[in-house]
């Protein structure tokens, strides 16, 4: 189930800030709509997500309902050795996402 | 004597058929044209498309067995990279052992249930998206060719009749809009030619990837007409006619839209 889509360079240069994206695949559910009958859809969207890199967290944010469906994140990260930056993310009903992605420092 | 009184039919055909344009291709422009520069940058990116996550989840399913013959996609068409190139430019096409014209949707839910046994996925449902927007996605760039010619001509000259009919409380037909008044305003939108083009696309109204034959209802609920179902044969005729309408526009799916 492809749960997001990870944009991250082939190499990256030591000590540089470099891009990471994702886009996570989300309905991201506002709690103000109602279905064909009325009755209100419960609110559940992604309401936090962390990056890790070698296991430090280095990026992390809160969302609210005032996120479009699919959030689509972009952020800047440094390396200092080749590692691995993981992803993970949990909605308003438990439901947990992960992902990764490898970063090769050259 | 034979030679020459074919070339004298295909002239009156072409004439025929340059006559039926209400837009001439000379003119066509894809809906893309008249997006704003934010969102024709995230359709090209694809790292910022959202239609990118259903061609990747199409791309896992295409290769996932389904149903009782325990088959994917894959295990008769193998690679979609290569077998299903410039494919779904040519649909909505005639299929023979159906009888009837079918759209790319349509296609693959009955390869689903023919081949592989599989109960049918319903319109609109990730899944049938996620494969027609993988499909779809071989044929990027490639330009639209739907063939009208022989058992499609019925289901086309139903499309255009539909098209070019007025519905609704508001009284009106498709082409008034998009033949007649592209480029102008309403409200605070411009008026688009009504490409099919970039179909499934992903409209930010909807949050979402949706059908064609979504986004057809939507204008008909745009003019309080009655909505032919999902699915519905009218549907599928508008849409050859559209194919038809926009031939030689380059296919863009996923697109963005508004």
């Amino acid at each position: 189930m492809a749960d997001a889509r990870i944009s991250v360079p082939a190499k990256v240069a030591r000590g540089e800030p470099f891009e990471v994206r994702i886009q996570i695949r989300h309905p991201m559910e506002t709690g103000y709509r109602t279905d064909d009958v009325g009755t209100s859809i419960p609110r559940n969207v992604v309401r936090s997500f962390t990056c890790r890199y070698n296991g430090e967290t280095v990026f992390a944010a809160r969302l609210s309902s005032g996120i479009a469906a699919n959030p689509y994140l972009r952020f800047f990260v440094t390396a200092r050795a080749s590692g691995e930056l993981t992803f993970e993310w949990i909605d308003d009903v438990g439901t947990r996402g992960s992902d990764r992605a490898v970063v090769a420092v050259g | 004597m034979r030679c020459a009184l074919a070339v004298v039919i295909a002239t009156l055909a072409a004439t025929a058929f340059a006559q039926e344009r209400t837009l001439p291709l000379s003119a066509l422009r894809s809906g893309t044209s008249f997006l704003g520069p934010d969102l024709r940058a995230m359709q090209d990116d694809e790292s910022a498309n959202p239609g990118l996550l259903w061609v990747s989840r199409g791309e896992q399913l295409w290769s996932a067995t389904a149903g009782a013959s325990g088959q994917s996609c894959a295990s008769c068409h193998g690679a979609a990279r290569a077998t299903m190139r410039g494919v779904a430019a040519r649909y909505p096409a005639y299929d023979k052992s159906a009888g009837s014209v079918l759209d790319l949707e349509a296609r693959i839910d009955r390869c689903r249930i023919q081949r592989q046994a599989a109960p049918a996925l319903s319109r609109e449902s990730d899944e049938l998206l996620a494969l027609t927007a993988y499909v779809a996605y071989q044929s990027r760039g490639l330009p639209l060719a739907a063939s009208i010619e022989g058992p499609a001509r019925e289901a086309f000259d139903r499309g255009r009749k539909f098209y070019t009919q007025r519905h609704g409380q508001m009284n009106l037909a498709c082409t008034q809009c998009h033949d007649e008044n592209w480029g102008k305003r309403l409200l605070v939108e411009t008026i688009s030619q009504g490409q099919p083009n970039a179909f499934p696309a992903y409209r930010l109204e909807w949050q979402s990837l949706g059908s064609l034959q979504r986004r057809i209802r939507a204008c008909l609920f745009g003019v309080r007409a009655q909505m032919p179902p999902p699915g519905a044969p009218e549907l599928t005729d508008v849409e050859l006619y559209l194919a038809w309408r926009a031939q030689g526009l380059p296919l863009e799916s996923p697109g963005v839209r508004r």
